[in-house]
């Protein structure tokens, strides 16, 4: 847990997403290094999932070019995806297995990190759970299970989707911990979020898609 | 990424497939239901007079079977879409195409290798001849995997669609007719005392380009669907 990422780029030059002929974004670029934030901001629909979802590399942006450390994301793919971990709208657990074997299955399909699995679980104080099947979980745990997927594997480019629903004060203050250390180790963020966002003096950068839409 | 750490997501994702369709088994057992029933229905429809059983018994057998694959296809994907794994299959850093094999492997083993455990019994209530019995094992043994290979293509493609079951049987079901064709006629051929090792090899060549082209197929159908 000690170890720290390797620098990286992540750089997007005039993304585009059109959606039922409608232009989510125009023309939007930024950049992104190490310990640093991007804050996406906007009003319902204004894009921010397709934004993310274009990001890790799932959905292709219309028009413009996403490269990391000068590579395009779509030539390396799966070596993108090795230092990429994606949280999303939908946990993406499944409710017949148990939080450990849902977590096992996580690290074992990304590039595993080195911390055990009891350990991501107590982390995320779901100590105690592992042998419960997910379906026994409130809204809230699940959220955690799916966030502790970001302790068992070693990525360097966190993109999540609203991580803060369903997690009470609390929960929410420990995921901006994990966060404030995974910079703090030269990680990188990519987030919408509707909570206002604590993270410190974290270096973010803000871009509101509302702001932007034609 | 090394080999051995394929291996293991290989693995795992298979063994995880397993244990849910273990923790699932009610929804699971429906093909199986469906092949033995429609099979065993049919000699109360038509008669049970043994020359006609034996003469029809390969097709019904092998219809049963195809529709009851393509009954079962679309639990391949449903939940791990409903429930967002699928994203996470899909940016894994593991090839896509190799992760698929799994998924399809899992799914034979669940769904497909059931119907060769029942099927002699089928069979023998059709009163088919031992030989072609023996054949008819053979060819769902080489032929059902094929079932599930391109069917999941075929899935891959609609699993996004709210409503995709019927375009999914317009996809799936004219690719599935040689399968039919060359399996209910090796078992009706066996069973007349015939050589069948030509059906066979024919049907050996469509598992051997199943098994290689399909992987990839799922893969960019999925990477559509997700997009």
């Amino acid at each position: 847990m000690t170890d720290s990422h390797p620098p990286a780029t992540l750089e997007a030059r005039e993304l585009t997403c059109i959606r039922d002929d409608r232009a989510l974004f125009t023309d939007l670029s930024f950049r992104l290094g190490p310990a640093q934030v991007l804050l996406i901001e906007g009003r319902n629909g204004s894009g921010k999932t397709s934004l993310l979802r274009i990001l890790c590399g799932i959905r292709m942006p219309d028009t413009g070019t996403i490269t990391w450390n000068g590579g395009d994301i779509y030539r390396l793919a799966t070596g993108y995806n090795a230092s990429t971990a994606y949280i999303g709208h939908k946990d993406g657990i499944k409710l017949e297995l148990t939080a450990e074997e849902n977590l096992n299955f996580a690290r074992s399909l990304g590039s595993p990190s080195d911390i055990r699995l009891s350990e991501a679980l107590e982390q995320m104080e779901l100590g105690g759970y592992d042998d419960i099947q997910a379906i026994n979980l409130s809204a809230g745990q699940k959220r955690r299970l799916a966030l502790a997927r970001l302790l068992v594997t070693r990525s360097t480019l966190w993109i999540l989707d609203e991580p803060f629903t369903s997690l009470d004060t609390h929960g929410i203050a420990m995921v901006e911990d994990l966060i404030t250390n995974h910079l703090a180790k030269g990680g990188m963020l990519a987030v919408t979020s509707h909570h206002p966002v604590n993270l410190g003096n974290a270096d973010i950068t803000r871009i509101n898609l509302s702001e932007r839409s034609a | 990424m090394t080999t051995a750490n394929l291996s293991q997501a290989f693995m795992i994702l298979l063994r995880r497939d397993l244990t849910l369709a273990y923790r699932r088994r009610s929804e699971m057992i429906n093909p199986l239901l469906f092949f033995v029933l429609v099979t065993a229905l049919f000699p109360l429809g038509i008669g049970a007079d043994p020359t006609l059983l034996r003469e029809v018994g390969p097709g019904i057998i092998w219809v049963a079977a195809l529709l009851a694959a393509l009954l079962s296809l679309d639990t391949i994907f449903r939940s791990d879409f409903d429930d967002g794994s699928l994203e996470q299959l899909l940016l894994s850093p593991h090839p896509l195409s190799i992760l698929m094999i799994a998924k399809v492997f899992a799914h034979w083993l669940i769904t497909g290798l059931p119907l060769l455990v029942v099927a002699p019994l089928l069979g023998v209530l059709l009163d088919l001849p031992g030989a072609a019995i023996r054949t008819l094992l053979i060819t769902l043994a080489l032929g059902t995997p094929v079932l599930s290979l391109i069917g999941t293509i075929g899935v891959a493609l609609t699993v996004g669609l709210r409503k995709g079951g019927m375009i999914l049987s317009l996809l799936v079901l004219p690719l599935y007719i040689p399968v039919l064709i060359f399996a209910a006629n090796a078992v009706a051929t066996s069973g007349a005392g015939l050589p069948v090792e030509a059906h066979l090899s024919l049907l050996t060549a469509l598992l051997v380009l199943a098994v290689s082209l399909s992987p990839a197929a799922t893969a960019a159908a999925l990477r559509i669907s997700l997009s």
